[in-house]
C-alpha cells in the first residue's frame, strides 16, 4: 500500500483526536494517530495535540523529533527501508545501500521522480534471510538488485 | 478427500515469496479440481528451507522446499498432495535432524499450528497453563516460575518470578503487565516469530502474570518495523476476547484481564524497559534511572511486571508441564531452553530451541552449517549490537548466561550473527559507536557524547593518526562508558567495541 498524504483539515484532526480511545489520549499515540491520517504531522498538529491533551507544544515538538519515524513533510508514495544493521552487514547491506544510492536517492533523501524515499533502519527482524528491505509494508528477503526492482514495480502499481 | 497444505505466512518466509506460493498453490489446485485445505502457519524456523510447503500425510507432515511461484505447477505434476517424494522432498518435517534434535518448548507449536486457530491452539496444548493457573492462588502460580528457574530472556536474564512476587506483594489499585516487544537487536527475530505463529501463548503467558501479579491490564509493545507481527496480535487479541480468554470473566473464573497492543516508532532504545515505558506514556524514550524499579514504579508510577515476549510465552508451558520439567533442562544458573537465532552469513539460519549449555560451535557449524557464501567463519557477535564478537577459534564457547559472562561476551536475546573472512572488524567496531550515537536517548553524557567521541577515535586509529595515544584513549573512553552510562545502551557498547579490538588487533593496523 503507498503512503497517502491527505492535506491537512483542522476538523478532520480534531475528530481524530476526540475518537482516541481514551488509554491512548497520549502524545505518542496521537501523532501517530495523525500520521496514519495525513502521512505526516504538519506543524498545525503540533498545536492542536498540545491543546487537546492538555500539555505544552515543547512537550509535543520533543516527542514528535525524538522518534526517528515520525515525519513533519510529507512522504514520498513509496518508502524503502534498507536494513543497515550487523546481520544485513553480513550479506552485504553495506554494498547494497551504495548501490541504492546511485540507482534510487541519497540515504535519507528522495529519488529524483519524487516517487521513492530510501531510510535506513535497524533490523526487520529477517537477520537470516538478508540483506532485507521493507518496501511501504512489505518485506523483502535476500534481495538483490533484480528482487529490489520487481518489488519496487509491485509497489508502483499498487493502489 | 481433502488434502492439507501448509504454507508459512511468516513474513520471512513471505520476504522469500511464501505469499505468492501460497496463492500459486491455490490457483493450481482450483485449476486441477483439487480439494486442498490451504493454511498459512508460522515458520517452523528452518529459514533456509523457506518457503517450505508442507502436506499433511497419515505418516506426518511432509516438506518440499524451498519453493518458487514457479515451481507450483512441477510441485502438482510430482505428486507432492499425496506426500511423493520428488527433487523438492525434505522428507517428514519433524524427522530432519535439524529439527528433530531441538527441544522445543517456546516455539513448540510455532510452523505447526494455524495461527490464529485458537481451536487448534487448544488441540496443541493451549490453555492448560493458564487452566493449571486458575487452580492455584497466585503465591503458588509465582512459586512455579520461581522453582522453573526462568530467566528474563531479554537480555538482563532476571528472574522472572522475583519480579512478579514484588508486584503481587506491591500496593496499587491498577497494576499493569507490559510485554515488550521491541526486538531491536539485529540477529535477533524469535518474537516477531512467536507472535506470527503462536500469538495465543503471549496472550496467554501475559493473563498468567497478570492473575498472579494482580494485574488487570496488559500492554504489549510492539515495534513499527514488524507490521505482520502487529496485525497478527491485534487479530489473535479480537479472538482471544471472544472466546473469552481475555475479558471481565478469563475462561469463566472471575479474574479480570485485558491487553493492548501499542506500536513503537522507530527507536531501539525503547527495548530497554524504562525507556519502553515512557515511550507506553507517550514520552521520549528517554531511559529512567533506577532504582525505583519498575515493579514498584513502572507505567504511570504503578507496579508493573515488565518482561520479554520469550520469558511471558515460555510460561503457559512451564505451568502445564510443571516447573520441574523446564528446570531439569539447562546448564549451571540458566534453566530451560533458550531459543537461540542463527542470523548473518549463515547457511542454515533459524530457529533452534535447545537446553542452555550448547556450544556456540555447535550452533554455528552443526545446525549453521558455516557461512553462506562458503567462505570460513571469521567472526560471531553473540547478544545483538551490544554482544561480543568470537573469533572462529573461540567458538567452544558454552552457551548460557554464566559461561558467556565468563567469556567476555552475553547472551543477550540469544541471537547470534555470522560473518565470513571478507569482514573488517575495524568497521564493525565503529559501527557499534556509530549506532550508538544514533539511538542513544542522549539523557547521560558518557553514552550521548561517548558514543561520538568513539566513532572519532575509531578512526583516527584506522587512519594510523597518533595510534598508541589513540588506542589508549579508546580504552579510558570505553571504560568511563561501562561505568558511567545509566543503561546497558553505553554500557554495553564498548563490548562489540573491545572485543573486536581483542580478538582481531591486525584489522585496526591497514
Amino acid at each position: 500500500m503507498a503512503h497517502l498524504v491527505t492535506p491537512w483539515a483542522l476538523a478532520a484532526g480534531q475528530e481524530l483526536l476526540e475518537h482516541l480511545p481514551a488509554d491512548e489520549r497520549l502524545i505518542l499515540p496521537a501523532l501517530q494517530a495523525v500520521q496514519q491520517s495525513f502521512g505526516y504531522v504538519p506543524p498545525e498538529a503540533v498545536a492542536l495535540i498540545a491543546n487537546s491533551l492538555n500539555v505544552s507544544v515543547a512537550d509535543v515538538h520533543g516527542v514528535l523529533t525524538y522518534y526517528h519515524e515520525l515525519r513533519t513533510t510529507p512522504p514520498a508514495p513509496i518508502t524503502v527501508a534498507v536494513c543497515v544493521a550487523e546481520a544485513c552487514q553480513a550479506n552485504g547491506s553495506r554494498e547494497l545501500v551504495a548501490h541504492l544510492e546511485t540507482s534510487l536517492a541519497p540515504l535519507g533523501g528522495r529519488s529524483a521522480d519524487g516517487e521513492i524515499d530510501l531510510v535506513e533502519v535497524f533490523c526487520l527482524g529477517n537477520c537470516a534471510l538478508g540483506p532485507a528491505a521493507l518496501i511501504n509494508d512489505r518485506l523483502v528477503g535476500r534481495v538483490t538488485q533484480a528482487r529490489m526492482n520487481s518489488a519496487l514495480a509491485d509497489a508502483r502499481l499498487a493502489p | 478427500m481433502t488434502v492439507t497444505v501448509y504454507v508459512p505466512a511468516d513474513s520471512a518466509a513471505n520476504s522469500v515469496g511464501a505469499g505468492e506460493v501460497a496463492a500459486a498453490i491455490a490457483a493450481e489446485a482450483t485449476k486441477r479440481s483439487l480439494d486442498i485445505r490451504l493454511v498459512r502457519n508460522g515458520s517452523r524456523g528452518l529459514l533456509w528451507l523457506e518457503p517450505l510447503v508442507e502436506v499433511a500425510t497419515p505418516t506426518g507432515r511432509v516438506g518440499y522446499g524451498p519453493i518458487t511461484e514457479a515451481d507450483v505447477t512441477a510441485l502438482f505434476d510430482a505428486e507432492f498432495l499425496t506426500g511423493a517424494e520428488n527433487g523438492f522432498s525434505v522428507g517428514i518435517v519433524e524427522d530432519i535432524p535439524w529439527l528433530a534434535d531441538q527441544q522445543r518448548i517456546t516455539f513448540a507449536r510455532v510452523g505447526v499450528i494455524d495461527p490464529l486457530d485458537i481451536k487448534d491452539y487448544e488441540a496443541h496444548g493451549g490453555l492448560a497453563g493458564l487452566r493449571t493457573a486458575l487452580a492455584l492462588t497466585p503465591p503458588e502460580v509465582i512459586e512455579e516460575v520461581l522453582a522453573s528457574g526462568l530467566r528474563g530472556r531479554g537480555g538482563a536474564g532476571f528472574p522472572a518470578g522475583i519480579k512478579w512476587r514484588a508486584v503481587m506483594e506491591a500496593a496499587g489499585d491498577q497494576k499493569y503487565v507490559c510485554c515488550n516487544a521491541d526486538e531491536g537487536d539485529s540477529g535477533t527475530f524469535a518474537d516477531r516469530m512467536l507472535m506470527e505463529g503462536d500469538p495465543f501463548t503471549l496472550i496467554e503467558g501475559m493473563t498468567i502474570a497478570g492473575i498472579a501479579g494482580g494485574a488487570t491490564k496488559g500492554l504489549i509493545y510492539i515495534r513499527s518495523e514488524y507490521p505482520d507481527a502487529i496485525a497478527t496480535m491485534r487479530a489473535a487479541l479480537l479472538i482471544a476476547r471472544d472466546f473469552g480468554l481475555l475479558g471481565d470473566d478469563v475462561l469463566g473464573s472471575g479474574n479480570a484481564f485485558d491487553i493492548s497492543v501499542r506500536v513503537g516508532a522507530g527507536s531501539y532504545v525503547c527495548g530497554e524497559e524504562t525507556a519502553m515505558l515512557e515511550s507506553l506514556e507517550g514520552n521520549r524514550g528517554m531511559v529512567r534511572a533506577k532504582p525505583p524499579i519498575p515493579a514498584l514504579h513502572g507505567l504511570f508510577g504503578a507496579p508493573t511486571i515488565v518482561n520479554n515476549v520469550l520469558t511471558l510465552g515460555t510460561v503457559p508451558m512451564i505451568l502445564a508441564q510443571g516447573a520441574a520439567a523446564y528446570q531439569a533442562l539447562g546448564a549451571d544458573r540458566s534453566r530451560g531452553t533458550q531459543v537461540f537465532q542463527l542470523a548473518g552469513n549463515i547457511a542454515r539460519g533459524g530457529i533452534v530451541e535447545r537446553a542452555f549449555g550448547i556450544s556456540l560451535k555447535e550452533l554455528v557449524e552443526t545446525y549453521g552449517g558455516g557461512t553462506r557464501s562458503g567462505r570460513p567463519v571469521w567472526s560471531v557477535q553473540v547478544g545483538g549490537p551490544l554482544g561480543a564478537y568470537f573469533p572462529a577459534s573461540a567458538l567452544d564457547v558454552a552457551m548460557d548466561y554464566e559461561a558467556l559472562l565468563a567469556a567476555g561476551g552475553m547472551l543477550g536475546h540469544g541471537g547470534l550473527v555470522v560473518f565470513d573472512d571478507s569482514v573488517d572488524m575495524a568497521q564493525q567496531a565503529r559501527f557499534a559507536m556509530e549506532f550508538c550515537a544514533k539511538e542513544s536517548c542522549g539523557k547521560c553524557t558518557p553514552c550521548r557524547v561517548g558514543s561520538v567521541r568513539g566513532a572519532e577515535v575509531i578512526d583516527k586509529i584506522i587512519d594510523n593518526v597518533d595510534r598508541t595515544e589513540n588506542l589508549e584513549l579508546l580504552n579510558d573512553l570505553c571504560d568511563l562508558m561501562i561505568d558511567g552510562s545509566l543503561c546497558a545502551m553505553g554500557g554495553l557498547t564498548p563490548m562489540p567495541v573491545l572485543s573486536a579490538l581483542r580478538h582481531f588487533p591486525e584489522d585496526f593496523q591497514r
